[in-house]
């Protein structure tokens, strides 16, 4: 490997670089536990009362539900959207493949205020009322790029001859379909799911935008930043949605290197 | 092997974009032929073996199998397997899943099911092994897999995608054997794609040699090799030397042919008087002699069995190759040696001139 | 066993031709024909499974934002919507200083989280990619986890942090640091500035990342044996080889970040509002959605040609350099 001469000053730079982007998100734990109201120094002792509290809250939980609800169903619509166009953007030679490409991937340089409005207008010239849908809607939108990406770069490494042997073994497009392309993809189907169901979840301005009566998480925490005295159970939502978050992209990044690594000599060929 | 045709392509061409990948080809494969499609890389070969096997379609021309259309069918209704070049075994099912993969359809029982895989299994001597992944086998064992995944479904007629390129060379040498024993064993059609002349030549009932998109002779490897039909046949398969000469006179079939400062030989050629003709001749049938074409070593290379020279010849401006089976009595040459070349005039090739 | 003689062939439904048959014989109906044609051509079937999702894309991205660009030349009267088509909007857009300053501090906001988030991610990312050996995917990980985290959460702890008694003041209050507590630290452009810069560093990562990776090893190999020091070789053969993936990066933060509506209402204050939160409260409290759209186009447009021309002269030094 290359000389470590240098390695010290740049290792420490990089541990200063991870501290930088994790010491701030660490108080939201931190002062979840913290037995004041006020989120300062110094900490006045332990407590789990916010957690409690946080739990017992009715508007809380019935807007997580409508944000698990929204989130699921934004996953599994951007991860079948994105497997179709991953599919025949890898395995046919489509013309203007790569202006369709990019064309599915401007959700990501356009800001969510712009596509909020935007799809606010829209809904409000057909008289579409503002609703839970009208959010997946959105959502679907910005997620069908991340989808996109995570499965082409799956189907990418694919042999297509191992479909051309399943269609000559005898069988047709759609049985191909279940019997080799799905299972075979299904790592970057998980890792997309999960992703997309993160981004979801996790997303505030659209929802803002397009939501009705129902108020999803983010919306309900943005609602609670009023309120002083609210902040710490606030603090310990968010502690938790943290931790909850983070699992899953774990969970959703070991499954997609497993997928390619358990497989990937014989991916390539001979 | 029967004279029967069995396989009939007929002025199948193909484009892709503005390249002609098949040009033309017109070709007939009889039934339980061991056929090679020859030639080099972006010759259209694998092109052809493909819309054999229904993963292209042509744009203009007909494929018959057996009496029957199959132009416009798809893949998975032709009664021809296919092993690929990258044998394509199924990553997600072990071999004897692979294997079986193609037997679903067939709606067997069990134990019936059982039975089939174990007897393909064995037939690629690789018993016991049903339980193995893809990544755990060595390339050659992938290679009989894909073999046996193809044969078990008992195809009219299997295709092969130069199946054996990956393969070092002593394993090439040894699965080429076997697949030529297992092939008159089953008493099958194998159309076999190649660019290795010395594998189509030594396994080939036929072989068909393409350049260019283009079908330039289908015969026996003997024909190829002691009568091809044009240069670029000549050229491909083995060495050769090539001359000009004109045909100087007739008398009825035979001809004098004059190779100006190569001597004047009478062969049997079609071509009237006074035709330019390129004649070709290889370096196995020239002897060093006594007597001859007087000639100086400009090269030499010992190989074993063999020594090859190259022979500087005056009044020609490239050197003839010559090639001669080293023995305790022919003496070995040296660069520089003076040496006299003699050949018979049956072993001269005429062709079209250029 | 698979036969294919032509009783078998019939039974299993294949057309059985003599050999006198030819292909376009008339008795091709138009649906075969179709059918032919899709089978033998691999972009139809390649559009056809794209179709479902240009579709969606259509209905929510195309149609969406062309209404968006219809509705920036309409006006508000009052309660009604007035549909001539007029400039009026954008006159006031650009026409208005309030506006324009807001425009003009949105960009300079915007560059700034840019420039600081770039620079800063560049030697992150060519740690993991030239020093790091095995763990690679560890470390990717590590700085993929806050790119997932929930964004108003993040934001929201700055907040936290930075506030009037937040985690700063409070802690440098009680170490005895101070007396009073700082009050520059929250409701301004720089809190604006920080909050992003933290929030968009994976973003900048990954690209970096990504491009760097890519370059062969052998080119400094090569530089190095033909007598470059490792500065001289970075200046030379890393850097604008993995220039791609910077601009790349600055793209991907600049443009959307112009947009940015919850850090300048959380963090900002009144002096750091930036033009997202004005086009919000058209929507929301004045009602004037024709402003509205205007300044959104504005936005994207100013938007759009800032990052053009920085790509361009981008582009154009790194050729410069070579």
């Amino acid at each position: 490997m290359r000389k470590k001469n240098h390695g010290g000053g740049l290792l420490a730079y990089a541990l200063c670089y991870l501290a930088f982007l994790y010491v701030p998100v660490l108080f939201l734990p931190l002062f979840s536990f913290n037995q004041s109201v006020f989120i300062a120094f110094p900490l006045s002792g332990f407590t789990t009362q916010w957690y409690a509290q946080m739990l017992a809250d009715d508007a809380m939980l019935k807007a997580l539900g409508n944000s698990l609800v929204v989130g699921a169903t934004t996953a599994l619509l951007s991860t079948l959207l994105g497997l179709l166009a991953a599919k025949a953007l890898t395995r046919y030679r489509v013309p203007g493949g790569a202006a369709l490409l990019g064309f599915t991937s401007l959700p990501l340089f356009i800001p969510d205020i712009v596509l909020g409005i935007s799809l606010l207008l829209l809904l409000n010239a057909v008289a579409v009322p503002l609703s839970l849908l009208s959010v997946i809607c959105g959502h679907t939108l910005i997620c069908v790029p991340f989808a996109i990406t995570v499965l082409m770069s799956r189907l990418e490494g694919f042999d297509k001859s191992l479909e051309e042997a399943s269609l000559d073994l005898g069988e047709t497009g759609w049985t191909t379909f279940w019997r080799v392309t799905f299972p075979l993809a299904l790592p970057g189907i998980i890792s997309s799911l999960l992703l997309t169901f993160i981004v979801s979840f996790d997303e505030f301005l659209i929802a803002y935008f397009l939501a009705g009566n129902d108020a999803t998480l983010p919306i309900y925490i943005w609602s609670q930043l009023r309120f002083p005295y609210k902040l710490p159970s606030v603090l310990a939502l968010g502690a938790a949605i943290l931790v909850a978050s983070a699992v899953l992209v774990v969970f959703a990044e070991w499954i997609r290197s497993r997928g390619l690594e358990g497989r990937r000599a014989v991916m390539v060929g001979a | 092997m029967s004279e029967d045709p069995f396989l009939r392509i007929e002025h199948v061409t193909k484009r892709f974009a503005d390249v002609v990948a098949v040009d033309d080809a017109d070709l007939t494969i009889r039934r339980g032929e061991f056929f090679s499609l020859l030639g080099p890389s972006g010759c259209g070969k694998t092109t052809l073996l493909r819309i054999i096997a229904g993963f292209e379609f042509p744009d203009s021309g007909e494929i018959y199998c057996d009496g029957v259309r199959l132009t416009d069918e798809p893949a998975n209704v032709r009664p021809s397997n296919m092993v690929f070049q990258s044998y394509a075994i199924f990553p997600h099912l072990n071999v004897f899943d692979n294997i079986a993969y193609g037997l679903r359809r067939e709606h067997l029982t069990p134990s019936d099911l059982k039975v089939r895989v174990t007897e393909a299994l064995a037939m690629i001597k690789l018993e016991g092994l049903g339980a193995r992944w893809a990544d755990e086998l060595s390339g050659g064992q992938r290679q009989r897999v894909a073999l046996a995944r193809a044969l078990v479904r008992r195809p009219k007629m299997l295709l092969l995608d130069e199946p054996l390129g990956a393969l070092d060379r002593r394993l090439r040498e040894t699965m080429q054997l076997e697949l030529r024993a297992l092939q008159k064993s089953l008493g099958i059609t194998f159309v076999f794609v190649t660019h290795d002349q010395e594998e189509a030549l030594s396994m080939s009932d036929r072989i068909a040699v393409m350049s260019g998109g283009r079908i330039l002779q289908v015969a026996t490897p003997r024909t190829l090799y002691e009568a091809p039909s044009c240069r670029e046949v000549a050229d491909f398969i083995g060495e050769m030397n090539f001359f000009s000469g004109w045909i100087s006179a007739r008398d009825g079939a035979s001809a004098q042919i004059d190779l100006g400062a190569l001597g004047s030989f009478n062969v049997v050629a079609p071509q009237s008087a006074g035709t330019r003709v390129l004649v070709a001749l290889r370096p196995e049938k020239i002897m060093l002699s006594d007597a001859g074409v007087k000639g100086s070593v400009s090269a030499a290379a010992f190989l074993g069995e063999r020594s090859h020279y190259f022979v500087k010849v005056e009044s020609l401006a490239e050197p003839i190759a010559v090639a001669v089976q080293n023995s305790a009595l022919t003496p070995g040459h040296a660069v520089g040696d003076i040496v006299h070349l003699a050949w018979s005039a049956d072993a001269l090739v005429i062709l079209p001139a250029d | 066993m698979l036969s294919l003689s032509k009783h078998g062939a019939q039974a299993r439904g294949l057309k059985v031709t003599g050999e006198m048959d030819s292909v376009g014989s008339g008795r091709d109906g138009f649906g075969e024909r179709l059918e032919r044609f899709y089978r033998r051509s691999e972009g139809a079937r390649g559009l056809t499974l794209l179709s479902p999702t240009m579709v969606v894309m259509l209905a929510a991205l195309a149609a969406p934002l062309a209404l968006l660009a219809l509705y920036s030349f309409w006006s508000q009267n009052g309660y009604a919507l007035d549909t001539h088509l007029s400039l009026g909007q954008y006159a006031q857009s650009f026409g208005r200083a309030s506006y324009r300053a807001l425009l003009y501090r949105s960009l300079v906001i915007s560059s700034l989280v840019t420039l600081i988030t770039v620079a800063l991610a560049y030697p992150m990312a060519y740690f993991v990619a030239f020093r790091v050996g095995r763990a690679k995917f560890v470390w990717l990980i590590l700085l993929t986890i806050p790119f997932w985290t929930s964004y108003l959460l993040r934001v929201f702890s700055w907040k936290l942090i930075l506030g009037y008694n937040g985690v700063i003041n409070s802690g440098l209050m009680s170490l005895g640091l101070i007396h009073q507590p700082l009050e520059f630290l929250l409701y301004n452009p720089t809190a604006v500035v920080v909050t992003l810069a933290h929030a968009w560093a994976p973003f900048a990562i990954l690209p970096i990342y990504v491009s760097l990776e890519k370059i062969d090893r052998s080119l400094l190999d090569a530089a190095a044996d033909l007598g470059d020091g490792p500065v001289r070789r970075f200046f030379r053969i890393t850097l604008p080889l993995s220039l791609p993936g910077v601009i790349a990066a600055a793209v991907v933060i600049f443009v959307p970040t112009t947009g940015d509506y919850v850090t300048p209402a959380l963090v900002g204050g009144s002096d750091g509002v930036m033009i997202a939160n004005i086009i919000e409260v058209q929507f929301d409290k004045v009602g004037n959605w024709p402003l509205g759209a205007a300044l959104a186009m504005a936005s994207m447009a100013a938007v759009g040609v800032v990052t053009l021309v920085t790509v361009l002269a981008l582009r154009a030094a790194v050729r410069r350099i070579r």
